[in-house]
């Protein structure tokens, strides 16, 4: 009970408080915008056709009724947290009347898909080779692999992402530059196979700049670790190094590892933005592209929910589960 | 003093630090073609001073652009906005993390409760999507000071957590304790007993800030979302991209920006890699038995 109440319920706490406080800071920061959704759908609707004032008046004055935009700033979020708390993201205002959710779960899949799979691949050899090179550090191959990533892990994710569509897409044009798949989507493998060889480039993209990161970090708590004087004790006990490197000093490194690994997870649900923007691959982070550039403020509030949600639970998962996972953290 | 302190550290860095040697050589370089800018022939906005769409020669080395500008000399003009951007977004980042930092881990109790959880909820914001947002909000009128200070206002909670914990442990260090209790006042002890204290770390922590802030710079440019009149390495690439460099195959358009932006994050990264190798008190042990 005392656990309950001293660890538990306070980290319960400070998760409502930071998703509270994240959506309503997303519900404002639109609004201060000078751009008038309501305006832009009605100048899209008169461009090609002249229509009576008198209905535009009214088709203006339902819009925003219709959008949640009526009212003062306060009678608004009173709403929107009203039909959020029964699970009404409402309607797009640029794809006029389809659904948020629609359009978020129409992007979702693509999201997850590239994601978990670049995460998993990126973690598992970034952890592996950085532990590996941190043991081994005085080798050859280690050093130069060091260099190396020392030259790629500063260099920013959209330049790398460029470097690669110019290389592979515009001069090789052995990958596609563009889109998600091609045909009717059906489980069979012709056409999961374009769904991999359109991804292949995108997760290249993220995967590359995610290794050296990860690699970077798994070395330097190697180093750290293998100065312990277990690790001496085990090489003169003719450990085999195999075991050492995986059961021992691995293990003791996880716990930074896993919080990474859990908060990767947790932001998912942003998508990949840069990558998807630049390989216009149908995510969701080229949707909330898109909808920040025709001022689509429920679909970024759709996204921005589900990214800080998940950031935030992310969080909250690893806070409880860190005394389970490493006996020395202690409650306090 | 200090002077002699500090010459004396960057004689030892460019000794021992193969990768210190490496990034101050890289960034000096990036320097002189900040410098250059100054001595430019042209004005970062003239157009159609020199032929267009040249590729390198020995009259132009990085080619001409399609708008009839020297590459060379643009180039020079993108690298001292693009620092120029990120010193000033650094500069009001590290205040306000220093600030914040130093106000939660000196006061503690319930003002240190309020304002964490503050600055955990603004840490699980992301960021780059709300820059995005702000940035489209602005658009046409983003100028590339209001840009520096965008990203300076975003870039201070993770750095503000650092210097908060470092604080609470000089907190409770004698000496504190010895100026309280000789009359200093709060203010006066954490400027002048605990900032000294925080400065290396703060070293490091700003190199990191400018690798963070480049990273930024360009992409918001690249997407089209800065003040797309100045040049700068990421607006080179646009207008690169803009222009359809690579399909007219005009790839030292787009080459001269991405090799600058990697030369400038490589030097700065090794820079702070060495930096923080020499501040981390256990590669020091080793390195004093290696003089021996």
């Amino acid at each position: 009970m005392n656990l309950l109440r001293t660890y538990i319920l306070p980290r319960i706490l400070q998760w409502a408080l930071v998703i509270f406080v994240g959506i309503s800071a997303t519900f404002l920061i639109p609004r201060l915008s000078p751009r008038n959704p309501v305006d832009e759908m009605i100048g899209r609707m008169t461009a090609f056709a002249s229509i009576d004032p008198h209905a535009v008046v009214s088709m203006r004055e339902s819009a925003t009724a219709l959008f949640g935009l009526d009212g003062t700033l306060f009678d608004q979020y009173i709403r929107f947290w009203g039909r959020l708390l029964q699970g009404d993201l409402g309607v797009s205002f640029g794809n006029f009347p389809r659904k948020v959710s629609d359009i978020i779960a129409a992007g979702l899949p693509w999201s997850v898909g590239l994601l978990t799979t670049t995460i998993i691949i990126s973690w598992t050899i970034g952890v592996f080779l950085g532990a590996l090179a941190g043991y081994f550090h005085n080798r050859r191959w280690s050093q130069f692999l060091e260099r190396f990533v020392v030259v790629v892990y500063p260099v920013p994710y959209l330049i790398t992402a460029l470097v690669l569509f110019i290389i592979f897409g515009a001069w090789l044009q052995i990958f596609p530059i563009m889109g998600g798949s091609r045909g009717e989507p059906a489980l069979t493998w012709k056409y999961i196979s374009t769904v991999l060889y359109f991804g292949f480039l995108p997760a290249l993209s993220i995967v590359i700049g995610a290794i050296a990161f990860r690699f970077i970090m798994a070395k330097a708590l190697t180093t750290t670790e293998i100065a312990n004087d277990y690790v001496q004790y085990a090489e003169l006990a003719a450990v085999p190094k195999r075991k050492i490197i995986l059961f021992y000093v691995a293990r003791n490194t996880m716990l930074p590892q896993v919080t990474d690994l859990a908060l990767a997870f947790g932001a998912i649900f942003e998508g990949a933005l840069i990558t998807e923007i630049l390989f216009a691959y149908p995510g969701l982070g080229f949707v909330l592209y898109n909808a920040i550039y025709n001022a689509d403020y429920n679909i970024i509030m759709g996204i921005a929910l589900l990214s800080i949600v998940g950031v935030a639970t992310a969080m909250l998962i690893i806070d409880l589960l860190y005394p389970v996972l490493d006996p020395r953290v202690r409650l306090r | 003093m200090a002077n002699d302190v500090l010459r004396a550290t960057i004689r030892d860095l460019f000794r021992f630090s193969l990768s210190f040697r490496f990034g101050s050589i890289i960034l000096l370089l990036v320097g002189i073609l900040l410098l250059l800018s100054f001595f430019s022939p042209f004005e970062s906005d003239d157009r159609r001073v020199v032929p267009r769409n040249k590729p390198p020669s020995q009259e132009f080395i990085l080619g001409t652009t399609g708008n009839g500008q020297d590459g060379f000399w643009l180039l020079t003009f993108a690298i001292r906005n693009t620092l120029m951007v990120s010193g000033v977004a650094v500069l009001i980042g590290r205040s306000i993390a220093v600030m914040v930092g130093m106000i939660t881990g000196y006061l503690g109790g319930k003002t240190d409760r309020v304002i964490s959880s503050i600055v955990d909820s603004i840490i699980v914001i992301p960021r780059l999507p709300l820059l995005i947002l702000i940035a489209a909000i602005m658009q046409g009128e983003m100028t590339v000071l209001s840009l520096a200070l965008l990203l300076g206002i975003l870039d201070w909670a993770h750095p503000s957590k650092r210097y908060r914990a470092m604080i609470l442990s000089l907190r409770e260090r004698d000496f504190t304790h010895t100026a309280i209790f000789s009359g200093m006042n709060a203010v006066k002890v954490v400027v002048q007993e605990h900032l000294p204290f925080l400065i290396p770390l703060l070293l490091a922590d700003a190199v990191a800030g400018f690798l963070w802030a480049i990273g930024m710079e360009v992409t918001l440019s690249v997407l089209g979302l800065s003040d797309l009149s100045a040049p700068s390495i990421g607006t080179l690439i646009f207008w690169g991209n803009y222009h359809h460099a690579l399909l007219r195959r005009r790839v030292w358009i787009l080459a001269a920006p991405i090799a600058a932006s990697v030369l400038m994050v490589v030097g700065f990264y090794l820079v702070s890699l060495s930096l923080s190798e020499y501040l981390d008190p256990r590669t020091r042990l080793s390195r004093l038995t290696m003089e021996e």
